[in-house]
């Protein structure tokens, strides 16, 4: 895998998700109690055995920069290669222009002196632990020009997804964009691969020919120049495009089979190291089917939930169904269900918070009730 | 090197034998406490803290996992270009190749690595205990008083002093007379083998009880009656905060049970942090049957059974219908379904199996030793 660099665009517009990213990039949305979405495809990319990654920047950038730094908690602050940092181009007659080709193109020379052959583009707003040594290895085997991941639906959701049909060998023989997914759809997790000398030569003719959207236009829309392969991922995934879809994959992970698969087999997901103590439970905690990062002090009942690093928990509390992020301080007597807190929310003595089970309630960040 | 104000020097060799299965893989500084520390990081985390960052680590026994963990000092932010940890077991010299015969000596084996730090002082700690303190303050004392040595003391109850080194000293804090487990204490202030020197003091006291034969090469033993005895200018500095000896089975496992207090014995998770190399572990989950009160669970654990008055350390998994009281469970041992622990200490990557029972009492923990399993029959009451 040193012959791959890896790509992690952060730009994807996300409106459905609006509470939560109003100054946060998507991908710096905090996760399962102790990440960030980032986390799962750079960890991905470093247990691949990829050593050299270029971080698209989105356009809030400070919490990424902020949760990445040097990269060292991932292993890539290198003396060669490592992690670099893509801003979007600042030039007036480029910057004009849709779309995220432009930040590609503007960063084309980044692309083309990094010694490596494969380029492995990716996102970073999926939820996934995948080795990509194999995809390399498939990549190579079938001679295809890009190599995209998908899996395979199986239930009904809206949001817009890439969605393709295969031949039995996995040659892709359409690509779509669509606005909802069916069981048995086979949808793409953003996982692009592909020799650098493609993905070069796409980025430039799409762009200087009026392309906006590397995607759409440098794939989808050229997909019949293109011999595209397609390989299925059947571990767990989850793209978290909305609200809805960022709650019900926290909650999956309340499913020790998830769990398990994602975070406790041969390959870790790495994150920003924080030094905290390890979950204090006093006398009177009653604690169950949770997920609970270290920092915690707790005292109430906790049932169904999410508690991120150093939330507060007291006496006569109950949680129920909710995502607590980072350094909320839930106050004596309050009632919580259905409900995802943001980072450094108090939640004062005896009030009750109660959203939908499909539709949760959002506290947003900072806020005292 | 750039000249350093003040050089830390931690002593890691000891074999802590009298934490009997705990060591046998292991060195004593290395041994899991707290549910994801290890009992060398609170010195560790101290110096950080204190703002000394050049820190020696000398090492002697069993020092693999030790140095393994150490690595490169990141964890407690010492990884500097100019200073950080420097790991100094023993090593071979023309005429051969010399163990560290006490503490003294192992600092005076050291004597070349401190002439290149060139400290005015030099702080000496052991990597035994388990204390939170700012040696910023005690170095301000040290400076105050124009001592040509502070040595750290505690309080200690009157009944237990005949177990310790005691400070008899005036008013002022200077130290009259030092006694080593005295059966008759004058005081009740016990050294905590804390020990600020200035540099050239020291190494005249360590070169010339170096070519003593009959010296046992000890702070406590020779060094400090030495420096009495010369009239030197001694002064204890008081701490006053917790501060524990975990040298046995007994008081590691109660230091352990400190933190489980309502107000733990020092804050845990303010300013004052305890640094840590942590392994990429998940938030732990706790099951829909669990039931789990007055506990520290650290990351990467699965708790399905039951769990109260314990500590739980990383990666570790608790089945179904097990019940784990008064314990300590360290890294990544399992406990199966319905099995039970009471008063006991289980090392790591042990396997306590379906329906085995590991069972101690308040004074007599029972230890099960680093890697083993233990079967469903052939358990009962173990040694300690």
């Amino acid at each position: 895998m040193k012959t791959v660099m890896g790509i992690i665009n952060l730009q994807e517009e996300n409106k459905l998700i609006r509470e939560l990213t109003d100054r946060r990039a998507v991908e710096s949305l905090p996760f399962a109690g102790r990440y960030r979405l980032i986390d799962f495809t750079l960890s991905s990319m470093v247990n691949s055995g990829i050593q050299n990654v270029g971080v698209m920047l989105p356009d809030k950038p400070r919490s990424v920069l902020d949760h990445l730094r040097s990269g060292k908690d991932w292993d890539l602050a290198r003396r060669h290669d490592g992690l670099f940092y893509l801003p979007a181009p600042h030039d007036e007659a480029v910057a004009a222009r849709k779309g995220d080709l432009k930040n590609f193109y503007h960063n084309l020379d980044f692309f083309e002196h990094s010694s490596q052959k494969y380029v492995l583009l990716t996102s970073g707003s999926f939820v996934y632990n995948v080795d990509f040594s194999q995809l390399l290895r498939f990549h190579q085997n079938t001679d295809a020009d890009i190599t995209m991941v998908y899996y395979t639906s199986t239930h009904e959701t809206p949001g817009r997804n890439v969605v393709i049909e295969t031949a039995e060998n996995g040659l892709v023989e359409d690509i779509s964009e669509k606005q909802a997914v069916y069981d048995g759809s086979k949808v793409a997790m953003s996982v692009y691969l592909m020799e650098k000398r493609i993905f070069a030569e796409m980025v430039r003719y799409t762009f200087e020919h009026g392309g906006q959207d590397l995607l759409m236009d440098g794939i989808i829309r050229r997909a019949s120049e293109y011999n595209i392969y397609a390989c299925e991922h059947d571990g767990y995934v989850a793209h978290v495009d909305s609200t809805t879809a960022f709650y019900r994959a926290n909650m999956d992970l309340l499913e020790p089979e998830n769990w398990e698969e994602l975070f406790m087999g041969r390959n870790s997901i790495y994150t920003k190291v924080k030094d905290e103590v390890p979950v204090q439970y006093k006398e009177t905690a009653d604690v169950r089917n949770s997920l609970i990062a270290n920092g915690c002090e707790i005292r109430g009942e906790v049932e169904n939930s999410i508690l991120f690093r150093g939330v507060k928990i007291a006496k006569g509390v109950k949680v129920k169904n909710s995502i607590i992020m980072q350094r909320c301080d839930i106050q004596e007597g309050a009632l919580i269900e259905n409900v995802i807190c943001d980072k450094n929310v108090v939640i004062t003595k005896d009030k009750w918070l109660k959203g939908a089970p499909t539709y949760p309630l959002i506290v947003t960040k900072n806020v005292v009730i | 090197m750039r000249k350093t104000e003040c050089l830390a020097m931690i002593l890691a060799g000891g074999q802590g034998s009298r934490l009997g299965a705990l060591t046998k893989k292991i060195a004593k500084p290395a041994v899991p406490f707290g549910g994801k520390y290890r009992i060398i990081d609170f010195p560790l985390s101290n110096c950080a803290n204190s703002g000394i960052d050049k820190v020696g680590v000398l090492t002697q026994y069993r020092p693999l996992e030790l140095h393994n963990y150490l690595a490169s000092g990141s964890a407690w932010d010492l990884d500097k270009s100019d200073g950080g940890v420097f790991i100094l077991p023993p090593y071979a010299r023309e005429k051969g190749a010399d163990w560290y015969q006490g503490t003294a000596d192992a600092i005076y084996q050291n004597l070349n690595f401190i002439d290149l730090a060139d400290p005015e002082y030099v702080l000496i700690l052991s990597g035994d205990h388990i204390y939170t303190m700012d040696y910023s303050w005690m170095l301000e004392s040290h400076k105050m008083n124009k001592a040509e040595a502070t040595i750290g003391v505690f309080e200690v109850p009157w009944d237990e002093a005949p177990r310790f080194g005691i400070m008899n000293t005036d008013k002022t804090g200077r130290i009259l007379e030092f006694e080593e487990k005295p059966a008759k204490p004058k005081s009740n202030l016990a050294s905590m083998g804390i020990y600020i020197f200035n540099k050239s003091y020291l190494k005249k006291y360590l070169e010339e009880d170096a070519k003593d034969e009959t010296s046992a090469h000890d702070f406590g033993k020779n060094i400090i009656p030495k420096m009495l005895a010369d009239q030197g200018r001694l002064y204890s500095y008081a701490f006053d905060g917790y501060w524990k000896d975990v040298g046995t089975i007994e008081s590691l496992w109660q230091a352990n049970m400190d933190l489980l207090q309502d107000k733990p014995p020092f804050e845990l998770n303010g300013d004052w942090k305890i640094y840590s190399s942590n392994q990429p572990f998940p938030p732990h989950y706790i099951g829909k049957e669990a039931k789990i009160k007055k506990a520290m669970v650290s990351e990467g654990s699965m708790i399905l059974g039951e769990v109260e008055n314990s500590i739980i350390f990383p990666g570790v998994r608790i089945g179904k219908g097990a019940k784990v009281t008064n314990s300590v469970i360290m890294p990544s041992t399992v406990i199966a379904d319905g099995a039970v622990v009471d008063y006991a200490i289980v090392a790591q990557n042990c396997e306590i199996a379906e329906g085995a029972k590991v069972t101690g009492e308040l004074g007599a923990i029972t230890v099960v030793a680093e890697g083993e399993t233990v079967e469903a029959a052939a358990s009962g009451k173990q040694a300690g």
